[in-house]
């Protein structure tokens, strides 16, 4: 009664990502796959979910072989992928969205909106998620988002579900949903693929866990009887002591002084998303900001990067002198950089190369008189490729084609030419590798190290504690806690959170 | 492998296709003969001009709809104010090449600081220019025609300046307008290739957000990119009018589709942020070549124009589906 993929090789013009990789999923079980990106996880689901119909193995359910053409045929066996990037049309509403290629009709031709709508609140009434189901799919957040994507998965009677890293974009709060609901999904005998970075998710929700390192499959074990430190082993194929750098700050002088910080909800800003937040930051220091969605950290940052060309409220004295935020040049010019929470959208140009990515934020500092210095740049960008260990075929390579963690370094790399003070970091680590994240988490202490000063917003809490120095908590756009390094655990600051 | 993967080669690839194609169809022997292909290079440079501003805007992420008219209005003030007003030719070329700027930074002003769409705003554009080459030529076209005394029209001598942009140099070998047209090739080249401005127009086009939050002036960018097409098109319509001898204010209608088939049949892609002038110029004699061997060879307008529709098409997907 199972899944089975066996022997799956496949290659991408001439270079081999699979290389006879077996896996194995079972009625009613979470099975984690994990691997550094790269590894070959995302080709293997999309193979399974009929997106590459062109490999080589065998694929087969309750022992009948399988061979789909695309996903609408995998879909139609059972078969369905949540990806990443969630495959939706933001301009529709809820309910045709969710029924969206399988359209309830009357006699094949006329769309029956009332089954359509009496199916859906049914089914979302079960997950426990109430939304209007006639407003476009667009003006929910991600996590809304993604339930319905669970839900247009049971609405397929999926009896597998594949789960690409669902949890990268959801806080804590939002992952306790989602896990409720893979809860309910395994109780009714579905199997679910769940991809994840996170050590904790991975140990709180997984049942089996299969790993995959360059295209083959190292091992598959039961997730209780795997350490973490094996795990490591297996993903990265060397040992990682420990999951973060031992950290010893040592505040400097003041760098950025925010007093009474306003910023208006760039989505209606008749509301506030950040209101009255004071707060200092000092060089060498890492101060962390926690909260759910919606909180107003994201918006914080942006805020003071000069992110959303309205003018912020408040006042903020960048090294004692005072600073009005205009726009993101001012900004920079002054010696802030924002690393924004989405990369392929606010972070890189997919299509240029790793050179002139790295160098867009300091340009003028590679050129005279409006004339690029191509091979000062390119020098400099080497030396970045190495400082930051960025794996690429050349400098010349689109990063639009590099892995995540590598586009994020790039990323890095592009803000630390800028020579900042403050560095606000916006879910560094998001949709990055383990052994990229360890890199990321060393550089941290070696820019701190060097006086930079880090405001750092992540929805990993284990990442947050073992970071930051200090600890803001906000909740509805203030700031409602303060945390010193040790003071305070994972439940407490959830709790805080969420307002309590 | 990694030479068919480029895209400079790929073009190179269409347009050698079409020349083996003239080489088939050499219509007796005349695809064979220099002057053909002088003559080819001469008619596509004023296309190729336009094209050369389209590639900026296209690369920036827009798209000018305008640079038929405002080609035209440009033809049409020069020969206003060098033939009927007899303004010297100095400032005659400096003040037509400010109007057609000024045209290119009134749409340029319009997206980037109003953020109406490219589309859009020079759709407005096409329109209205078309109609100021109209006003101020009361719709009729201004030649060298002057009345004689004995009721018959007859026609003064045009300015040398016509004459020369309308001549060959370099022993008859190479055309003026054609040396304009490898003119604003290599401007661009250098802009695009040289100068912190053109890393911005790819910036921008690739990512705008990820531009603007990297502080790269987007505004400025585009507005600029705007203004010299619209300073291009000017060029062309100098050259235009001198060709014709004359300022006709329907002059240029529907060139701003051949110039975005050249740019697009070079490989540069219409969503921006991708592509290059090399292709551009490359797209040009594809095209230029493509309606020459159609001509020569006696092909009738119908055909001729399908025969052009299909080519592009096969052209275009001969690019992109090769492996």
């Amino acid at each position: 009664m199972a899944l089975r993929m066996t022997g799956i090789s496949k290659s991408f013009s001439g270079c081999r990502v699979l290389d006879g990789v077996s896996f194995e999923l079972q009625p009613g079980e979470v099975h984690v796959l994990a691997g550094e990106n790269g590894a070959g996880k995302t080709t293997l689901i999309k193979i399974l979910a009929g997106v590459y119909p062109d490999y080589s193995g065998e694929i087969s359910w309750d022992g009948e072989r399988l061979k789909f053409k695309s996903p609408a045929e995998a879909a139609a066996r059972g078969i369905v992928a949540i990806h990443q990037d969630l495959a939706q049309v933001p301009s529709l509403s809820v309910r045709d969205n969710l029924f969206l290629g399988r359209e309830r009709t009357k006699a094949g031709l006329w769309m029956d909106y009332r089954a359509e709508a009496a199916e859906a609140t049914a089914f979302l009434k079960e997950f426990g998620v109430e939304i209007d189901l006639r407003r476009p799919i667009g003006e929910y957040p991600v996590s809304v988002r993604q339930m319905i994507e669970i839900a247009r998965a049971m609405i397929a009677d999926a009896g597998a579900v594949i789960m690409d890293e669902p949890t990268s974009a959801l806080n804590a709060v939002e992952v306790e949903r989602l896990f409720a609901i893979i809860r309910e999904l395994k109780s009714r005998n579905r199997g679910i693929v769940f991809i994840s970075h996170r050590l904790e998710e991975i140990y709180r929700i997984g049942d089996r866990i299969t790993v995959l390192r360059d295209g083959s499959r190292i091992g598959t074990e039961d997730v209780p009887a795997l350490t973490p430190d094996r795990l490591f082993q297996w993903m990265v194929g060397r040992d990682v002591t420990g999951q973060f750098p031992p950290r010893t700050p040592s505040p400097g002088e003041n760098v950025l002084e925010v007093r009474d910080f306003c910023v208006a909800d760039p989505s209606r800003p008749a509301r506030r998303a950040v209101q009255n937040v004071r707060f200092d930051l000092r060089a060498g220091e890492i101060v962390g900001i926690a909260g759910l969605q919606g909180s107003g950290k994201s918006e914080l940052l942006n805020g003071l990067f000069g992110a959303y060309g309205r003018p912020p409220g408040g006042s903020v004295r960048l090294r004692g002198r005072p600073f009005r935020v205009t726009s993101p040049s001012a900004s920079i010019a002054r010696g802030m950089a924002l690393l924004t929470n989405d990369r392929k959208r606010t972070g890189l140009v997919p299509e240029m190369g790793i050179v002139p990515n790295m160098t867009l934020a300091s340009l003028r500092r590679f050129s005279s008189w409006g004339w690029m210095k191509p091979r000062r740049e390119a020098s400099s960008a080497d030396g970045y490729m190495r400082a930051l260990s960025i794996k690429a075929r050349s400098l010349r390579q689109e990063v639009g084609t590099l892995s995540g963690g590598n586009q994020q370094k790039v990323v890095m790399a592009k803000w630390l030419q800028t020579e900042p003070r403050a560095l606000l970091l916006d879910e560094p680590t998001l949709g990055v590798d383990v052994g990229a994240k360890h890199d990321i988490y060393r550089l941290l202490n070696d820019w701190t190290g060097e006086g930079k000063a880090i405001l750092l917003v992540t929805s990993e809490i284990e990442e947050l504690l073992a970071l930051s120095d200090r600890i803001l908590v906000m909740h509805r756009g203030r700031v409602v806690s303060e945390f010193k390094r040790g003071e305070a655990g994972r439940e407490r600051i959830i709790q805080a959170a969420m307002g309590a | 492998m990694t030479l068919l993967r480029s895209p400079l080669f790929r073009a190179f690839l269409a347009l050698l296709f079409v020349v083996v194609l003239g080489f088939i169809f050499n219509a007796g022997g005349s695809f064979l003969r220099w002057d053909t292909h002088r003559d080819m290079l001469r008619q596509i440079s004023v296309f190729g001009i336009l094209a050369c501003g389209m590639t900026l805007v296209i690369i920036a992420g827009g798209i000018d709809l305008s640079v038929g008219s405002v080609l035209g209005f440009s033809a049409v003030l020069f020969a206003l104010l060098s033939l009927r007003l007899g303004w010297p030719a100095g400032w005659a070329i400096a003040v037509s090449l400010a109007a057609g700027a000024a045209c290119g930074l009134v749409s340029g002003g319009l997206i980037a600081k109003f953020r109406i769409q490219p589309f859009i705003a020079t759709l407005a554009m096409m329109v209205f220019a078309r109609g100021l080459a109209k006003f101020i030529s009361g719709g009729q076209k201004i030649s060298t025609a002057v009345l004689r005394p004995d009721g018959n029209y007859g026609y003064a001598d045009a300015p040398a300046f016509f004459s020369f942009l309308n001549s060959k140099i370099l022993g008859q070998n190479i055309a003026v307008v054609t040396l304009l047209f490898l003119l604003c090739v290599a401007v661009c080249g250098v802009i695009l290739a040289r100068l912190r401005w053109g890393r911005h127009i790819y910036a921008v086009g690739g990512n705008e957000e990820a531009a603007r939050l990297s502080g790269v002036p987007v505004a400025a960018t585009k507005l600029l990119a705007y203004g010299l097409s619209g300073f291009f098109c000017a060029v062309a319509g100098l050259c235009q009018a001198a060709q014709e001898v004359q300022g006709d204010p329907e002059t240029g209608t529907s060139y701003e589709l051949t110039a975005i088939a050249i740019v697009v049949i070079g490989g540069t892609n219409l969503l921006g942020g991708k592509g290059g002038i090399g292709l551009t110029f490359i797209g040009a004699m594809t095209i230029g070549y493509l309606e020459k061997i159609l001509s020569i060879n006696a092909v009738g307008e119908a055909s001729r124009l399908m025969l052009t529709g299909a080519i592009i098409v096969g052209a275009v997907l001969f690019q992109k589906y090769r492996k």
